[in-house]
């Protein structure tokens, strides 16, 4: 669509930096017995960036379903460092659910994005009813879904994009194809190579694309994010990333990847990619880096600070938000028990 | 401030790690959250990051060593600057596990480790301690009947839950009382027959008032002897069946702070009795105000017809009286339209003459609502039966200082009155019985009692 | 005069004001346009209210929950129709794990305002995969709302409330119901609160609570014993989370008897759950056991009319357990 300035593509190395940066605390924090769970967003970071980049530059208004692997989609869409620690340390005043929820889980309407389930796809379909939603209410929203190559595989996702490619609804379809659903590899998966090989048999355009590149990720993006603002209906879209990381830290990666296969892997880390281009451009050299980081680091150690000393959150409301009207939920309690 | 560091638990079911390479030697100065060691456990290869910037002071164990989690592996000089440690909580609440020790429970019925965490949120655990043999959990009933719940045959002598109650209340003894249920079981109706024949042979005082089943003191312990019933009596029975018999009746209870009308009345009670020479009763007030509710909002005071309801215009007031020959109750007509001071007139008048049975038939004819002053005797709640063919009954009960946690949180000692309505669910809903009570506690609790002296 | 009408002219009226009134409200399901829905709930819908808003869906019944869910979150509301109960399996990840959670996994950021209607029940020679009682599986769900009324006035009034509530509603309409149980029905707008029983026959020997078509069998039972001078009270419980404890209680206080009736299979039943409420709460009000009548534990009804017949809690079948109870 346009080539990104080299002011631009400073501006999201600095939050690539605060991505990757917060990913490792959150990893620390595991592996000290503090974050109960992390899955890693690290090598997926172009194709959550650089796909907001374009939605926000492209779409009147958008609105993003994320995945668990969304770090960088949340963090771009406003999430702080402080936010997103007390998700991982499951503490009070956590704001997208209150530490009802895995971390990066929960929604919020005001930054755009939600992101309910752990049955991974199923919220395809709700970006579906959301675009739905837009189309009946004539409202100019785009709706972004982001999920995995593994949840591909879901039925749910087949009935969600036929029925987007219908009705020609304003929504995108976005894979992070890492090539690994846990343990299986991509060739278990399906028998085709790409995933975004399907979209012709829905009827809509589908564009497979370096995801560890800033420049075609914004690309390809925009040009959905313009076909669905204007009516053309969705674009299933895959980004080929990498996930050099275990799927989770529950996860032991080297019962099924072998270690040079992890290495070729981190040859494509979007971060070490991003700082390439800007070096051969010229904007960024050792001073501004070590400035970027260290910037990063104080975020994030006092937010990891701020975070381990919060509470968790009291029990008095564990029955709250069950229905809308709360004495549903503690009546029954009551009556009960 | 030198601390100790010490091998992390990791949050799954390991229990020890395997001491890899140091990425820091003593002396070297590190940050918080820097790398210091790689430790490999069944499960994971992990670095062990620094909790506390600061410089080593001490590497306390060696390449190869199996070390247990939560033991010291490296000493470190805190940074004064930064502030106290957040103290690892996770290191500090994970107790050794201790296992039960009543093995045949456990092959019973399965244990619940709750202190493990056997498996990762998204995965991880292979077998691990957390699982227990669910075959085994059942061996011993493998024919669980999906069936209805009542066993084949049955203990005759086995009470139910509510004749056991009852027998209790009354004091009965069940093998007096002849079973018409399954085998010969005692059921409610066979206690109730047996209670209702010993009511008419004995020499007790009862209160239908109080609903359910009457309270009966035998005075002769087991004896017990045939009294003829009166005609008061016997209407009163009558009456009383023909109301539980004919009328679906629904039960509220209200609780109002009459706290305030307690020290106005205090204050006037004298002044009132000097001038209008009777009391200045809580049933009098209470029952005025009873009777200009009802007037305003004539749901309750009302009949059921079969084909219709029938709502009516006045509200003529029942009191419910205690005599020696039995409960009456006399009738204040056209109760809405008086002042106060002809209505506590008028209730002390008919009491009396309800007591000395001086009491005229127009005097207890024509009520469309009953009011009892259950109160009296100190009972707190009542579940009273619906004067038929009326469609509603109010009790009073006793007045009870109690602690209450006020509008600003607070506690104080306030004086609350319990109001418990019956009423005919034909003709109206707990909705209506709801605002007619919410009304009537306004009332009593914010009413500028003073105008009602005027 | 209020007109009579039937269960499934009570839900097609049901609908048709409310989306007379609200603009957010739509139709969603298989053949609910031009056909008007396989039992014709939603005749004429198409031509008053447009496609947009009377959408025929592919044959995907996940698919049209999740997107029913996406588009209440959005703050459309959403009636998602499943063609018949029995199709509603593919669904469960949709209401049960995402719309029943959205709102506490949100603090309450995103909730769900759409109801999902389907047919259910069996006596219609429906075979295994036309006769299912599902409400067990969902009642089971905190987050939920389970509504089955048994009559044209309680339907109308029940799905205007589902219709306007703020969290998902599944409501069961069962489809023996739908043509033959009539009854007036005001032409005003009026609603039913969702969590209300209702007392449909008063009585003081025993409590029937049951809910949907088996309440007509429980009024049956209750005028055949009255001839004995037997006097039944008749619970409809009418919502089934949640459920009305008062009601029940109330009733049971008066009879000391208690039959739990419902067509779903006996084992983890609704049945279940109110025995054992009751022995919770009521239990020194209690005369006699509290016994069940309920539809055989095999997996679905057979198709045959005698295995059809053998399945269902009958007249038969309500009567003698009713007598055992009494006579306990």
């Amino acid at each position: 669509m346009r080539e990104l300035d080299p002011e631009e593509l400073l501006d999201i190395y600095e939050t690539m930096i605060l991505v990757r940066t917060l990913d490792e605390r959150v990893w620390t924090l595991n592996r000290q017995g503090k974050a109960a769970i992390v899955a890693s967003s690290q090598g997926h970071e172009a194709a959550q960036l650089g796909s907001v980049k374009a939605l926000s530059e492209f779409a009147e208004s958008y609105f993003c379903f994320t995945y668990y692997r969304d770090m960088g989609v949340c963090v771009a869409q406003g999430l702080t460092p402080k936010d997103v620690l007390l998700g991982f340390l499951a503490k009070e005043g956590e704001p997208i659910s209150d530490a009802r929820q895995f971390p990066l889980h929960g929604a919020s309407k005001e930054k755009g994005f939600m992101n309910l389930s752990n049955v991974v796809g199923t919220h395809v379909p709700h970006a579906v009813g959301w675009a739905l939603a837009s189309k009946i209410n004539k409202l100019p929203t785009v709706t972004a879904v982001y999920f995995g190559d593994g949840a591909a595989s879901q039925g749910e996702i087949h009935e969600a994009m036929n029925f987007a490619a219908i009705h020609k609804l304003p929504v995108i379809f976005l894979c992070e194809n890492n090539r690994y659903a846990i343990s299986v590899p991509i060739e278990q998966q399906m028998a085709i190579t790409n995933v975004a090989d399907r979209a012709q048999a829905y009827g809509i355009p589908g564009y497979t694309v370096d995801g560890t590149d800033i420049q075609q990720v914004f690309d390809v993006t925009a040009q959905a994010t313009v076909r669905a603002s204007e009516g053309e209906g969705p674009t299933l879209i895959e980004y080929q990333v990498e996930r050099y990381l275990p799927h989770t830290s529950d996860d032991d990666d080297s019962t099924y990847r072998t270690p040079l296969d992890i290495e070729k892997s981190k040859q494509r880390d979007p971060l070490k990619k991003l700082r390439d281009l800007l070096l051969s451009k010229g904007v960024l050299n050792d001073k501004i880096e070590s400035e970027l980081i260290k910037t990063a680091k104080q975020k994030i150690n006092s937010a990891t600070e701020f975070a381990e000393k919060a509470p968790y959150p009291k029990a008095d409301d564990v029955l709250e938000h069950v229905y809308d009207n709360n004495s549903i939920s503690k009546d029954q309690h009551d009556a009960n028990h | 401030m030198p601390a100790i560091i010490q091998l992390p638990h990791v949050g799954e079911s390991v229990t020890e790690g395997v001491i890899g390479k140091w990425l820091v030697k003593p002396g070297d100065r590190v940050e918080k959250y820097d790398p210091l060691v790689e430790v490999s456990t069944d499960k994971v290869n992990m670095e062990v990051p620094a909790p506390f910037s600061g410089v080593i002071l001490r590497i306390l164990v060696e390449e190869g060593d199996t070390i247990e989690m939560g033991k010291p592996i490296a000493e470190l000089e805190i940074d004064g600057a930064q502030d106290n440690p957040v103290e690892d909580e996770a290191t500090e609440n994970e107790e050794e596990i201790h296992f039960d020790r009543e093995a045949e429970r456990r092959a019973r019925v399965g244990e619940f480790l709750e202190e493990v965490r056997s498996v990762g949120p998204t995965g991880s655990g292979e077998g691990g301690l957390g699982r227990p043999d669910v075959d085994s959990v059942f061996a011993d009933d493998p024919n669980d009947p999906s069936v209805q719940g009542e066993a084949d045959s049955i203990n005759s002598e086995r009470l139910s839950p509510l004749v056991k109650r009852m027998i209790e209340q009354y004091q009965l003894n069940p093998e007096e009382i002849q079973g018409s249920g399954r085998d010969g079981r005692l059921t409610k109706s066979d206690v109730l027959a047996h209670l209702e024949f010993k009511e008419g042979r004995s020499n007790s005082r009862t209160d239908t008032s109080s609903g359910g089943f009457a309270e009966i003191k035998g005075e002769n312990g087991g004896q017990s002897d045939r009294i003829e019933l009166t005609s008061i009596r016997r209407t009163i029975a009558e009456h009383m069946s023909k109301a539980v018999r004919d009328i679906p009746s629904a039960w509220t209870m209200i609780e109002v702070d009459l706290s305030e009308l307690v020290s106005w009345r205090n204050q006037h009670k004298h002044d009132f009795k000097v001038q209008h020479s009777v009391n200045l009763s809580y049933p009098a007030i209470i029952g005025w105000f009873t009777a200009k509710i009802l007037s305003g909002n004539p749901t309750l005071n009302s009949s059921w017809a079969v084909d219709s309801i029938k709502q009516f215009s006045s509200v003529n007031l029942g009191i419910a009286v205690s005599t020696e020959s039995g409960l009456i109750v006399p009738v204040i007509h056209r109760a809405d339209e008086m002042n106060f001071t002809e209505f506590a007139t008028k209730l002390d008048s008919l009491v009396s003459a309800a007591r000395n049975g001086t009491l005229e038939l127009n005097d207890v004819q024509g009520g469309t609502f009953t009011f009892n002053n259950t109160g009296a005797l100190g009972s707190i709640i009542s579940v009273p039966i619906v004067n038929h063919p009326q469609a509603a009954i109010l009790t009073t009960e006793a007045i009870v200082k109690r602690p209450v946690v006020t509008e600003s949180d607070a506690i104080a000692i306030r004086s609350i009155i319990n109001l418990c309505l019956s009423f005919d669910h034909r003709v109206c809903d707990g909705h209506d019985a709801g605002i007619f009570l919410s009304s009537l506690k306004k009332m009593l609790e914010h009413h500028d009692f003073s105008s009602i002296l005027n | 005069m209020m007109p009579i009408i039937n269960v499934i002219e009570a839900v097609r009226d049901a609908m048709k004001e409310e989306m007379a009134r609200d603009a957010s409200v739509f139709i969603m399901g298989e053949d609910v346009g031009k056909r008007g829905g396989v039992f014709l709930a939603t005749q004429g819908f198409v031509e008053e209210f447009g496609e947009q808003r009377v959408i025929d869906m592919p044959l995907a019944e996940s698919g049209i929950a999740g997107i029913a869910v996406g588009a209440a979150m959005a703050g459309l509301r959403p009636i998602a129709e499943i063609q018949f109960a029995d199709f509603i399996s593919p669904t469960m990840n949709q209401i049960v794990g995402e719309a029943a959670r959205a709102r506490y996994g949100t603090k309450g950021e995103v909730h769900v305002p759409m109801v999902v209607r389907s047919p259910y029940g069996g006596q219609v020679r429906g075979g295994l995969f036309h006769s299912q009682s599902v409400e067990a599986y969902f009642a089971h769900t905190p987050g939920l709302k389970v509504v089955a009324p048994s009559t044209p006035f309680d339907a109308k009034g029940l799905l205007k409330s589902a219709i306007r509530d703020n969290d998902p509603v599944l409501f069961l309409e069962h489809k023996r119901t739908y043509r033959s149980v009539r009854g007036e029905v005001p032409n005003t707008d009026y609603s039913i609160p969702i969590g209300s029983a209702d007392v449909k026959r008063a009585g003081h020997d025993a409590t029937i609570v049951s809910y949907g078509l088996t309440i007509h069998y429980a009024l049956q039972a209750a005028e055949v014993l009255e001839k004995e001078g037997i006097q039944i009270e008749i619970v409809d419980l009418r919502s089934i989370r949640p459920l009305d404890t008062e009601t029940i209680i109330n009733s049971v206080s008066k009879t000391s008897r208690l039959l739990v009736l419902h067509e779903d299979n006996l084992t983890g039943g609704i049945g279940a759950e109110i025995s054992a409420i009751v022995s919770e709460k009521a239990f020194d009000l209690l005369d006699a056991p509290i016994m069940r009548c309920a539809g055989l534990d095999i997996p679905a009804m057979p198709f045959a009319p005698t295995l059809e017949a053998a399945y269902m809690p009958s007249l038969e079948k309500i009567l003698a357990t009713t007598r055992k109870l009494l006579a306990y």
